[in-house]
């Protein structure tokens, strides 16, 4: 069924296991700056849980859950989202490089004027009745994705003095194991919100770039969208040097 | 001393440390991975499926409610995440390409649920898992797969449900055998009228054992 999968000579299932990556490149559950963290975030070292079966298998949950309106959120309520409209574009892959197909992506942001549309949301900005900022896609067997949207605006938030936050999209992704899912902030190139967002430099600085996008002049569409390109990785499969011979498996 | 008194240079520069190519790129490929980030307060306008918190459709026989909480370190509901469960179904097979032992169905049957706090709880209705093997040559107790997301954590935590109602399997499972009696506790869900109850501690006396996947 899968390259990595065999039997071994006792008829035990050999499982492949997901690499985990190093604890100095991944955002730590809990950072001092991030207030909120300090009531949240487990405080007990967690305890190492083997991949069984249970970790390596996942939800299929593809395409009868998107329909080609979740790929556009600049249309909604028969009208056109009021801001920056941009494409944004990229492939997901494990760390071994292969590509993650028919994974579904989800996607949420605030609107161009930094006002999500949630009750919560009290910053007094306008919504935008075009503008729901919501948006699924799945990716194709290349490990493809890409959305239509307008940029999000940055918008103020408690946690500090004059705090904002970076223009970002949440970006949620199952890939095809329960290790691999992953829940995660794009950002945009350059943004001077950088240096005082605690979410932002939670992640370890040798690992913020990959939170960031691209711009895209190829991908850039004449008189209609800039394009951002950003790619994902989810964790991958360990690879024996024995694998060569076998990439037919997309994890 | 004469800042320009400069030792003879009597061989080749030979630095002392430093790291040479060999030419062959024998090393496996490896990308780093996305970093991960909180869900933030909005994620229900992202994460909301009208059938998240169906594992197991309504009306599929069996069918039960696993209904919880998720407290903070000071006690308090927090109203504002989400958990999912991937599980086994009661044959002990996976709705999944990536099993080995090949994809299973079972009649209304998805494996997975999503749901959110907002109410001060979540509810999830799903089948009771059947047992899986553990590698080891034995079987895993029925277990549910769990992860956490809330705002104030910027990564998911992951556990497990185990049932109060299998003692037996849960006295020799893998995972189980590998805590202590309090770790236990906080993983065993407790019988209901509709179900079970597992509450998550995130923080605190009572927390729930966390595991690094």
């Amino acid at each position: 069924m899968t390259g990595t999968t065999e039997r071994s000579a006792a008829g035990s299932l050999i499982l492949p296991r997901y690499l985990r990556e190093p604890e100095a490149l991944r955002t730590p559950v809990g950072f001092p700056d991030y207030h909120s963290t300090a009531l949240r975030a487990p405080l007990r070292t967690p305890v190492d849980l083997p991949h069984r079966l249970t970790e390596i298998t996942g939800p299929v949950l593809g395409e009868d859950r998107v329909t080609a309106a979740d790929a556009d959120l600049t249309l909604r309520n028969g009208g056109e989202a009021v801001g920056q409209r941009i494409l944004v574009y990229g492939r997901v892959l494990d760390s071994g490089g292969r590509p993650v197909p028919d994974a579904l992506v989800e996607v949420w942001q605030a609107n161009s004027g930094g006002r999500y549309r949630h009750t919560v949301d009290t910053f007094p900005a306008p919504l935008d009745p075009h503008f729901d900022g919501l948006g699924r896609v799945v990716t194709d067997s290349l490990g493809r994705y890409e959305f239509m949207t307008v940029k999000p605006g940055a918008y103020p938030w408690g946690n500090h003095d004059n705090a904002w936050r970076p223009a970002h999209i949440h970006f949620s992704l199952f890939g095809r194991a329960f290790t691999q899912r992953l829940v995660t902030q794009m950002y945009f190139p350059d943004d001077p919100l950088f240096g005082q967002d605690p979410i932002f430099n939670a992640i370890p600085a040798a690992a913020r770039y990959r939170a960031i996008s691209r711009y895209s002049l190829e991908r850039t569409q004449d008189n209609w969208a800039l394009a951002f390109e950003w790619n994902i990785v989810l964790r991958g499969r360990e690879q024996t040097p024995f694998e060569t011979q076998d990439d037919g498996d997309v994890a | 001393m004469n800042p320009l008194d400069v030792p003879d240079v009597t061989g080749p520069y030979q630095p002392r440390s430093g790291q040479r190519g060999t030419g062959f790129l024998d090393e496996p490929l490896r990308l780093g991975t996305t970093p991960s980030a909180t869900v933030g307060p909005y994620l229900a306008i992202g994460l909301t499926w009208a059938d998240g918190p169906w594992a197991a459709a309504e009306g599929t026989a069996g069918g039960f409610w696993i209904r919880g909480r998720v407290l903070d370190g000071a006690g308090d509901v927090v109203p504002d995440a989400m958990i999912e469960t991937w599980q086994a179904d009661p044959d002990g097979g996976f709705p999944s390409p990536e099993d080995p032992r090949g994809a299973s169905s079972y009649p209304g049957f998805r494996g997975y649920a999503r749901a959110a706090t907002i109410p001060g709880e979540f509810a999830v209705h799903t089948l009771k898992p059947g047992r899986v093997p553990d590698g080891e040559g034995g079987l895993q107790a029925p277990h549910i797969d769990v992860s956490v997301f809330a705002r104030g954590m910027l990564d998911r935590v992951v556990t497990r449900i185990y049932f109060a109602d299998e003692a037996a399997a849960n006295a020799g499972d893998v995972v189980l055998r590998g805590l202590t009696e309090e770790q236990r506790r906080t993983l065993v869900a407790e019988q209901t009228d509709e179900g079970y109850r597992f509450d998550v501690y995130l923080q605190g006396d009572d927390e729930t054992v966390f595991f690094a996947i």
